[in-house]
């Protein structure tokens, strides 16, 4: 396990820095920053109607994203379920496009046609976020077992989440993976809830690491999904070996989101199943925080270059919205465009 | 060639021609298939792709399923056997919810080439769950193709299409034709459409409609009727429920004027349904009868052989069907 970055009341270092340049880091704050102020002002325009359906928030989750994205190469794949903001943008993808396709419009990364659960992004690995739980691991594997298949050293990461862990068709997945030893990287993002239902109260075993190792003959770690430098390191550890090895690796990353499970589940449905204390203690936490404190105290960046790039960030998401807002809908003919390739 | 060798062979060319393809499944390659359609094959390609290309599965309907969508969406061909279509009831979310609806939810960007294949059907006394298709299930569905052929010929040419159509395709075998024999086009390029019924059997009196192994209890009922009764029927064989080949049974009902459509499968809620609502919506005018509808009994199939008999539409089934239509 990588040393501590950081506790709450301790100076972070600059070896938990990793050797990191400069440009690196900025980006990675960038990209969560990125994240947060994207994420933000959606449950307004949600409100105004001009988002619909299911809409979930990746908001206090940043740090495993930009860990993990930022660390890909050419030909690497990636598929999530809905929760999928943060992947698109990590990604690189257009954040226009990406609100766009959130209020439905042609302009969107798939001319409205999915949705906020839908994204995608083909030339950049992306094969999608998908709406049914556990649904997406299979095709994770069927991705890794296709690049195993053509020879080739990339690797495809499947993210979920905790809920997911009891489907199915995860434990026929991850046993084929471990059988067949194909290069799929299962992101396990343990928020502590299926939706309102907290781990120990869906699962017989909580110990994920331990259920998958021992369960399908694949290697495992935990991380603390909330210090993006501790993914990152992890992930670069394990994306090595797996190129090396080609064999299948199961990631639990420890986070929380601060936001219901989606826009349905407000304040009030989440006092069913949270306290608002919790949401404190993790907030104390927060990745993008915690980041700040780690690059301001290495002298690694400033206050004001910070702040800056906030401000840049929340520019980006207002052209993105002006952007989304201004765009044309889907024309009516689009409707029975691609049900099938050939008719 | 026997049907069964007819889809080997059409597999083996089209392993042959694109390195993409792939074949997996439960006891397809070691054990030689449990009907012996992949007999051979994980010999043939047992050098390539690390194995890859003839593939034992765990037995894990929703897995397999999954696993070669998400092989297809990354560039493979892939083609998953199911051991019988009544396991498949296992994928059906991977089959409807993902492969069926990728290609649409991405706008166009990302595709499916995957063919699902498998006999299904009733056969000899395998009781409630082994003895269905539920065919008229994946036809309801937007992005998938539906594929019942009836000959060997119809075996290779239509799997051949299967196989190199890049939409997830449904191809439903049946058990009790695997060792029918018939001619079979040598031609490693014959293939057969999509969307073109079969005229099996040319008549004047009335169309009977219907695909897979009930085909041929059309015709033998057709035979019958001729010598008995000299009806003429024209015996259309659908090959494929998804595109369907409307115009093919509107020209023969337009010609005939009475309609039989016939399938093995539950008559209530079955294609049969569909089939009667389309021939009523583009011939109303040219029928002299109302359609009759020919279908399984609404029971869960019994193990016992004469019961077993009674809930599987039989020649007697279509012989009484016709005499009521030209009544």
């Amino acid at each position: 396990m990588a040393k501590a970055a950081t506790t709450e009341h301790n100076v972070p270092s600059r070896e938990a820095l990793q050797g990191l340049d400069r440009a690196t880091l900025l980006r990675l704050m960038h990209i969560m920053l990125l994240i947060r102020r994207f994420e933000e002002p959606c449950d307004k325009y949600y409100r105004a109607g001009k988002m619909g359906g299911y809409i979930h928030y990746y908001i206090g989750q940043e740090a495993v994203a930009t860990g993990i994205i930022p660390l890909f190469q050419p030909g690497d794949l990636m598929i999530t379920h809905y929760r999928d903001h943060g992947y698109a943008l990590a990604l690189g993808t257009d954040p226009k496009r990406v609100m766009a396709e959130l209020f439905g419009r042609a302009t969107g990364v798939a001319g409205g046609k999915g949705g906020s659960m839908h994204l995608v992004d083909v030339e950049r690995g992306f094969l999608g976020g998908y709406g049914i739980v556990g649904g997406t691991i299979p095709l994770g594997v069927g991705a890794a077992f296709a690049l195993k298949y053509q020879g080739k050293k990339n690797i495809c990461a499947s993210i979920f989440g905790d809920g997911s862990m009891q489907q199915g068709v995860v434990h026929e997945s991850m046993n084929m993976a471990g059988l067949y030893k194909v290069p799929c990287l299962f992101v396990l993002e343990n928020n502590g809830y299926a939706m309102g239902t907290a781990v120990a109260r869906h699962s017989a075993q909580t110990d994920f690491v331990k259920r998958v190792t021992a369960g399908y003959n694949i290697k495992g770690e935990s991380v603390d999904g909330m210090d993006v430098l501790a993914v990152r390191a992890a992930t670069n550890r394990i994306l090595a070996q797996m190129r090396e090895t080609g064999e299948p690796y199961f990631l639990e990353a420890r986070t929380y989101r601060y936001a219901g499970h989606g826009y349905a589940d407000n304040a009030q449905q989440q006092k069913f199943y949270r306290t608002e204390a919790e949401i404190d203690k993790w907030r104390k936490r927060d990745p993008i925080e915690h980041f700040r404190e780690q690059l301001l105290a290495a002298g690694v960046t400033t206050e004001a270059e910070l702040n800056a790039m906030d401000e840049e960030c929340k520019a980006i998401v207002a052209d993105a919205i002006e952007f989304a807002d201004t765009s044309p809908f889907p024309s009516p003919d689009s409707l029975y465009e691609h049900v099938y390739t050939d008719m | 060639m026997r049907y069964a060798e007819a889809l080997r062979l059409a597999m083996t060319e089209e392993m042959e021609r694109d390195p993409n393809v792939f074949l997996c499944g439960e006891e397809v390659a070691q054990y030689q298939g449990t009907f012996r359609v992949t007999e051979g094959m994980a010999d043939r390609f047992k050098d390539e792709n690390h194995g890859l290309r003839v593939l034992d599965t765990p037995i894990s309907e929703a897995g397999i399923a999954g696993l070669v969508t998400g092989a297809a969406m990354a560039g493979l061909r892939p083609i998953a056997e199911f051991m019988t279509w009544s396991f498949a009831i296992l994928a059906l979310d991977q089959i409807v919810n993902h492969a069926a609806k990728i290609l649409y939810m991405t706008n166009g960007q990302i595709k499916v080439p995957v063919v699902f294949r498998g006999p299904a059907g009733t056969g000899n006394q395998l009781s409630a769950q082994h003895s269905q298709s539920l065919e008229a299930w994946y036809a309801h569905v937007p992005g998938l193709k539906v594929v019942l052929p009836s000959t060997p010929a119809d075996a290779k040419g239509l799997l051949k299409t299967a196989i190199r159509d890049d939409n997830p395709v449904i191809f439903m075998e049946h058990a009790g034709l695997y060792s029918q024999r018939g001619e079979v086009p040598e031609d490693p390029n014959f293939t057969v459409p999509f969307g073109v019924a079969a005229v099996r059997r040319e008549g004047k009196d009335v169309s009977l409609i219907s695909y897979s192994h009930a085909v041929g209890v059309c015709l033998s009922a057709a035979e019958k009727l001729w010598q008995e009764a000299g009806l003429s029927c024209e015996v259309i064989d659908l090959r494929t429920l998804l595109p369907l080949d409307m115009d093919t049974v509107l020209r023969s009902v337009q010609k005939t004027h009475r309609a039989v459509v016939v399938q093995e499968e539950w008559k209530n809620v079955g294609f049969v349904s569909e089939l009667a609502s389309r021939i009523y919506e583009g011939a109303f005018d040219d029928l002299d009868a109302p359609i009759e509808r020919v279908g399984g009994p609404f029971v869960p199939m019994p193990y016992s052989k004469p019961l077993e008999r009674a809930a599987i539409p039989g020649e007697e089934d279509v012989i009484s069907a016709v005499k009521r239509a030209v009544a």
